[in-house]
């Protein structure tokens, strides 16, 4: 295969990139020479991959992520790592330990995160398409800020070898681009089964996404309208769902009571997972050196708390609590539980729905630094994470603006049903393209 | 104190024999190449890797299940054990927790008392080996140590039995038996450096438990559970109270020692590993074929060749010993009972002696040897000193001698009197010495082993005949000898 070279060399005013390659080659196939970022989470062989964190600072991967070495064979390029929280953990980009990524739509507010660079990257047009990962909202919520298209994939239908796991039983590498048609060209790239993750199936994805919803039933979730949802960005979605009605589809109130679980459960579940996946960075093999005068321990024990970030340390901490012992069945344990609550209540209304819509964040994209509190933070993920528990796929397509900041629409499926929620968004994109 | 009061568990760790590690790839052969040669991303766990579970593991695992009868569970899931240690390349180690591929079973020893003792089974787990710290000096004071992961992912399987042994003989014949029985599963390599590791929990009943951890030879087991039963019953002795604790066992010394308490206090935190699916393999059994086991194997050694059953039991306590015993007689169906004989109990001693495996004896030899004895050209003793030349030159690596040539070159074919070296002389010689010479010189040398003998004292006899066996270097045999010495002393014997 001709091997070619693209020249990239952005305005990055945002501070997208954590690493763009300034000549990076690509071969032939259906995304040839076509510039894609990457998250910096997901391995690329032979390019730094921190996911933001100092503790993986100089770790160059002698391997390419499973998604990374898709993309290349279809002739991507990749142009660059993007900037994220640290490990996935945020939702604003602000805990990156190497500075914030700037919203391009507004640069005095938050990209949204995690994958906040990927998006920026997307919607300042530095690239065309960009791989995010998506934990509890990382794909959809950036998307939705920065008023791009997002999908997260059914958990299992894209491998995940390669990505820098944070929460393996929630997460998922999906494709982000500024319209519906290149999300889905992304993911019929991405998709499918990969012998090196025992987790993803065998379901590739050889969709062309079409505008017919004519009939389709759309639930509509009393819980994404409710407390804490801005009333501006919910009456833009409500107006997109309108548009939807017109083109045919049918509107079924509902409600997820599992809902109120949701957020509770999601947080014990990824730190818990979090903790026991960061542990190995320790100093031994990644990262600065470690001070070797030290015992061991010692050693470890300023390694990670110089290493990690705050809100790293933060997640850690709860997720070594939730899992010790005599904690597990009270925390853990009850998670799980909830998590197939959450994951029944879908079930159930998807036998009577085809996909269910809702605001994919509750409010507009935050200014930087407004959200100081943990807690406030993660309560804004309330309307991403129930999709991450499910494992279901979901998508965020843009769908007007409050503020002049964009809003996105969350169009969520049945498992393994991704050319829906894709066939739902690109007709909603057609009827308002301008 | 009596031992009925000891009580023994044991967690055994053994290598599977596998060509490549559980979750990936790589060769388990890596004993003799150099440190971090058998590694991938996976098994140094860089970040994002992933494991995939080696199908043949289970299989394995479900072979040693079957064959210690143990119940193959309906739904069996990994788990993380997570702590810290530079060996450690996840800082978690992938194992099973809550949900083990199998439980129950028991295998069947020689108790004590002789009679046939189940030793019940709690569990039977798969899980990844982590690396292997080399230390620079010291472990303590070092400045620094490497790490080696070639070890990383070896597949492991941990048999778990319940406290059902009596003392520490018991153990190690438990371990004995489990080892012949993976060795005959194929299995299980036990010739290999650190293929089996185990975990001993001993108390002495109404006591505290001990366990005693990472010993890693068959014969530590029995030697630390030993040095623990006497520690223990001297603190009660002395009336004080056994600790619960974790104890080391250190090899070179022979004892235990206690493992400084923070070192043990992990919580280890288990929750099932989000990267592999729950195992639903009971569908899996009906295509598990077993071989014979050792059990099955000894009943047929009495059986067919008539071995003694305490033969028998160590003939077939090792696959090896068992196929080298059966090579053996497949030449000549002749020599079962002598060969029984000469190799559970001359062979194995000697083999142990020069810490030998019986690999280096070859069949055919010593069938050979097995047939000058069984003709009777040679004492049982010159057979032995055969053997050793045998074993000797193996050692030396060089071929050893044809058992006949060994036997001309040490001149020990057997001198009787119907043997050929005797002709026209009563008595026979030894080279150009007569046996009737040597027996009055020995009994020149006694004087009061004849006096003793001739005052009655049956002892005197066998001490006299000793000493000219001795002298004639065991080319005569012991009956004959024994007759021409108390002809040569005379009728002289009082009561």
């Amino acid at each position: 295969m001709a091997v070619h070279t693209i020249s990239f060399e952005p305005d990055d005013r945002y501070n997208a990139f954590l690493k763009v390659c300034t000549k990076p080659s690509h071969g032939e196939g259906k995304l040839a020479g076509v510039a894609i970022a990457v998250k910096d989470n997901i391995s690329t062989q032979g390019v730094e991959t921190t996911c933001a964190s100092r503790i993986l600072q100089g770790y160059v991967p002698p391997y390419d992520a499973h998604a990374v070495e898709l993309i290349k064979s279809a002739g991507a390029a990749v142009a660059g790592k993007t900037n994220m929280d640290e490990f996935g953990m945020g939702t604003s980009t602000e805990n990156s330990a190497f500075g914030p990524t700037l919203n391009p739509c507004d640069a005095g507010r938050v990209p949204g995160g995690s994958s906040g660079g990927s998006a920026a990257a997307v919607a300042a047009g530095m690239v065309r398409m960009a791989l995010g990962t998506d934990t509890g909202g990382s794909i959809r919520c950036p998307a939705a800020f920065c008023g791009i298209v997002g999908l997260k994939p059914t958990y299992g239908r894209v491998s995940r070898y390669g990505l820098i796991a944070y929460a393996n039983s929630l997460e998922t590498i999906g494709p982000m681009a500024n319209n519906v048609a290149d999300v889905s060209l992304l993911m019929s790239v991405i998709a499918g089964h990969d012998r090196k993750d025992t987790t993803s199936h065998d379901k590739p994805y050889n969709h062309t996404p079409s505008a017919n919803i004519k009939g389709l039933r759309i639930g509509i979730p009393e819980e994404y309208f409710g407390k804490g949802v801005d009333p501006e960005v919910a009456a833009v979605v409500r107006r997109a769902i309108g548009r939807l009605e017109e083109l045919g589809a049918v509107t079924v109130p509902c409600s997820i009571p599992s809902m109120e679980y949701a957020l509770a459960a999601y947080y014990v579940i990824c730190t818990s997972e979090a903790s026991s996946n960061l542990a190995r960075f320790d100093g031994v093999r990644y990262g600065p050196a470690a001070d070797t005068r030290k015992s061991w321990h010692a050693a470890y024990q300023d390694m990670r708390k110089q290493g990690f970030g705050p809100e790293v340390r933060r997640r850690i901490m709860l997720g070594t609590f939730a899992l010790s012992s005599g904690y597990y069945g009270k925390y853990y344990a009850k998670a799980q539980i909830a998590r197939e609550n959450i994951r029944k209540d879908f079930a159930r209304l998807f036998a009577d729905v085809d996909v269910l819509c809702g605001p994919t964040m509750p409010t507009i994209a935050f200014k930087l630094g407004e959200k100081s509190d943990p807690l406030s933070m993660y309560l804004s993920d309330i309307l991403t994470v129930p999709v991450n528990l499910a494992g279901i796929p979901a998508i965020s397509v843009p769908c007007g603006k409050v503020q002049g900041m964009p809003v996105g629409l969350q169009i969520m499926g049945r498992p393994f049903e991704d050319e829906r929620v894709i066939d739902v968004a690109y007709a909603y994109e057609q009827v308002v393209k301008p | 104190m009596i031992d009925a009061d000891v009580v023994v568990g044991l967690e055994v760790h053994c290598q599977l024999d596998t060509k490549s590690k559980l979750f990936c790839g790589c060769s388990t052969d890596y004993r003799n190449d150099g440190p971090n040669t058998h590694v991938c991303p996976v098994c140094l766990g860089l970040p994002g890797t992933m494991p995939v579970l080696n199908k043949r593991v289970i299989e394995y695992a479900m072979k040693v299940a079957k064959s210690v009868n143990c119940t193959i569970a309906d739904e069996s899931e990994f788990a993380r054990k997570n702590y810290f240690y530079p060996d450690l390349n996840k800082a978690y180690q992938i194992t099973q927790y809550d949900k083990p591929l199998a439980l129950g079973g028991y295998v069947e020893i020689e108790g004590d008392d002789g009679k046939e003792r189940k030793i019940q089974l709690t569990r039977i787990h798969v899980e990844e080996d982590p690396g292997r710290l080399v230390h620079m000096g010291n472990a303590e004071r070092g400045r620094y140590s490497l790490v080696d992961y070639n070890r990383a992912g070896i597949p492991l399987i941990e048999i778990v039995s319940e406290p059902d042994m009596r003392s520490p003989k018991e153990a190690r014949k438990f371990l004995n038996k489990l080892r012949a029985t993976l060795e005959y599963l194929g299995v299980f390599d036990s010739e290999k450096e650190g293929s089996l590791r185990v975990d001993a929990n001993i108390s002495l009943r109404g006591s505290e438990r001990v366990e005693i951890k990472n010993i890693t030879s068959y014969k530590g087991v029995e030697k630390a559970l030993t040095f623990e039963v006497t520690r223990q019953k001297n603190l009660i002795r002395r009336g004080l109270k056994v600790e619960r604790e974790t104890r080391h066992y250190l090899e070179a010394r022979g004892i235990t020692q206690s493992a400084r308490s923070k070192e043990m206090e992990n919580d280890y935190r288990y929750f099932p590993e989000p990267d592999l699916r729950p195992l639903h393999v009971q569908s899996w059994l009906k295509d598990i074929v077993l071989p014979e086991l050792p059990d099955a194997r000894r009943e047929r050694f009495v059986q067919q060749y008539g071995c003694s059953l305490n033969h028998a039991r160590t003939l077939t306590g090792e696959l090896k010993m068992a196929n080298f015993f059966e090579a053996v007689v497949a030449h000549d169906t002749g020599v079962c009972s002598l060969a029984a004989t000469w190799i559970a109990d001359t062979l194995a001693g000697e083999l142990n002696y020069r810490s030998m495996g019986i690999d280096a004896v070859d069949p055919i030899k010593f069938g050979g040897l097995l047939a000058l004895l069984k003709e009777g050209s040679i004492t049982d003793k010159s057979g032995v000193e055969v053997l050793r030349e045998m074993l000797d030159a193996v050692k030396q690596q060089k071929v050893p001698e044809d058992p006949k040539t060994i036997v001309n070159r040490l001149d020990l074919w057997k001198i009787s009197e119907t043997g050929s070296a005797s002709s026209g002389v009563i008595l026979p010689k030894i080279g150009q010495i007569s046996l009737e010479v040597v027996i009055e010189n020995v009994k020149k040398a006694n004087p009061k082993a004849v006096d003793d003998y001739h005052a009655g004292r049956k002892g005197a006899l066998n001490f006299l005949v000793g000493q000219v066996m001795k002298e004639t270097r065991g080319k005569f045999d012991p009956s004959d000898i024994n007759r021409y010495v108390t002809e040569s002393l005379g009728d002289t014997l009082k009561k």
